[in-house]
């Protein structure tokens, strides 16, 4: 491609990074509304949204805007994301990812597994969070379903959340904690030495020409 | 109603004590459905006392008017037509909040202070405080709130709180001609029944008994059945009444563990970038050709 320099590699180009961030801004605002109702300890969230009945009505909103924004990101990334035999060794040796031994690691192309496997987690939990989210809607949707169907999907919504929570914790944490990385969605492009290190898998295909 | 006392047991969505330094006596509402004529005094009541109408319905064949509880219809006249013992039998049970020791309303609720269970036993819902989700609905066990169309708030019985703390009885014991209603202490409601019970047995219905379901810690009100053993013949009184176990397990112990997880990832984060530290390119790194 193109967009490669002699310093830099492209990453994503424009478009998939505003798919990102849309889908980024909807997703942490879901977090602070949804939370907001979790626990007690977290009711205070609901301020910032103008209250308790404003946090209820504008969530499942912004629900359904993100997933659709997710939709499309997920569509952009899927084929980059199928696991491979790498990948298994890669996961068993978390004790070395976590040390930044990464010369000890399997090589890994354009995304590692750890990356790989929060994609597929949010590939399953976000249509269920659609899901439940759409059957405790209130006052819009609740009453066509089963009051048991209603009991569970408030479970499982909270519980896909969790999940969802944590995995976006760890997210964000490897962007910091890897160096380098953040340009990748705020310019679209990395370092080569980036690339070399970090996914030596891909940089031969760059160098091969075999990239897209 | 949040003022009228401070005797308050629980309240929604609150991890701290809510004022209960005082000793109010528990109070209960006995419904004696041996004794119902099915009048719906009661039912004018309260909608009378509490200022809502019910929007006029139709017949579909039954006395049963209207046919569902709603957010102005707190209290409701059900009738059924059964056969128990090669007998027809017309029973009349007057549905409403049983307001429960354990509410699921009130453990399922994320508003804090929108349901108010008094230490009189009384559970209130604080409209003002209400957000609209719902989330007290899944947790009943009897489908008591309605969330009403006009507000997106949800309603029910309140036991006449207003009155009950200004020393008057609710308004539908008021009403009742046959004294089917009750209200008193739960000790001297309990003993009334006991009486009642006994009379019943005498006249042949060996399986009279009190309905004061244990599955939700007991009611603030109570029914009088002559067939106590099948509650479910009053319309579908539930037979062990208990808060859904999805909504325990949502509402209970892993709430707190989540958010101590999700907590230990952020820390976990925080000591991994002390202790081992951030990943970086270096610049030798950067400048070797592949
Ligand atoms: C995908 C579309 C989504 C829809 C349609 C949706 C809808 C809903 C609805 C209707 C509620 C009930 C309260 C309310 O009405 O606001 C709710 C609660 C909640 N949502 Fe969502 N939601 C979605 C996505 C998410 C996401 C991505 C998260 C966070 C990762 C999330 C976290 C939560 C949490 C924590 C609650 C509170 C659950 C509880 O009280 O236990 N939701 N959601
Ligand atoms: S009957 Fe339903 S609404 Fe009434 S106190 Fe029990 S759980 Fe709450």
């Amino acid at each position: 491609m193109s967009a490669h320099s002699d310093k830099y590699i492209q990453r994503y180009n424009a478009v998939e990074r505003l798919n990102h961030w849309m889908t980024a801004i909807t997703f942490i605002l879901l977090m602070l509304s949804g939370f907001a109702l979790f626990h007690p300890a977290l009711f205070w969230l609901t301020n910032l949204f103008g209250g308790g009945t404003w946090t209820r009505i504008l969530h499942p909103y912004i629900g359904v805007v993100m997933f659709v924004s997710f939709s499309s990101l997920a569509l952009r990334f899927w084929h980059h994301n199928i696991l491979s035999k790498n990948d298994i060794q890669w996961l068993k040796q978390m004790q070395d990812v976590v040390q930044n031994h990464e010369h000890k690691l399997p090589e890994v192309d354009r995304y590692n597994a750890g990356q790989k496997l929060l994609f597929w987690t949010m590939v399953t939990t976000i249509p269920l969070l659609l899901l439940t989210g759409i059957v405790i809607w209130q006052p819009w949707f609740t009453p066509f379903f089963p009051r048991n169907l209603d009991r569970f999907a408030v479970l499982l919504h909270a519980f896909c959340a969790f999940v969802m929570g944590t995995g976006i914790i760890v997210h964000i944490y490897a962007a910091i904690w890897v160096k380098g990385t953040m340009r990748a969605m705020v310019r679209g492009t990395v370092t080569r030495g980036w690339v070399k290190k970090h996914h030596p898998g891909w940089y031969k295909r760059i160098e091969q020409g075999q990239d897209h | 109603m949040a003022l009228q006392s401070l005797d308050i047991w629980r309240r929604s969505a609150t991890t701290t004590p809510s004022p209960q330094q005082r000793e109010p006596i528990e109070v209960a509402k006995l419904i004696d459905v041996t004794k119902c004529i099915g009048c719906k005094a009661c039912q004018s009541a309260c909608q009378e006392w509490n200022d809502v109408r019910e929007e006029i319905g139709v017949n579909v064949g039954t006395y049963q008017n209207p046919h569902d509880l709603t957010a102005n219809s707190w209290t409701l006249m059900r009738f059924a037509e059964i056969e128990e013992n090669g007998n027809l039998e017309w029973l009349i049970r007057k549905d409403g909040c049983m307001h429960c020791a354990d509410p699921g309303c009130l453990k399922a609720c994320p508003s804090p202070g929108a349901i108010i269970q008094y230490k009189n036993g009384i559970v209130d819902f604080a409209e003002e405080n209400c957000i609209g989700c719902g989330y007290c609905i899944k947790g009943c066990p009897f489908n008591i709130p309605r969330l009403s169309e006009k507000d997106n708030k949800v309603y029910k019985c309140t036991l006449c709180s207003d009155r009950v703390s200004v020393g008057l009885e609710p308004a539908c014991i008021k009403a009742c001609p046959t004294q089917a209603l009750v209200f008193g202490s739960k000790d001297d409601m309990k003993d009334h029944a006991a009486e009642r019970i006994a009379e019943l047995k005498e006249r042949g219905f060996e399986n009279a008994g009190l309905y004061d379901p244990q599955g939700v810690g007991g009611t603030h009100v109570m029914y009088v059945l002559h067939h106590a053993d099948k509650p479910e013949l009053y319309n579908g009184l539930a037979k062990d009444p208990q808060i859904n176990p999805m909504v325990s397990i949502w509402k209970g112990i892993t709430k707190p563990l989540a958010l101590m997880a999700m907590a230990g990832a952020i820390l976990g984060g925080f000591f991994h970038y002390i202790g081992i530290g951030p990943n970086e390119v270096e610049e030798d790194e950067e400048e070797e050709k592949a």
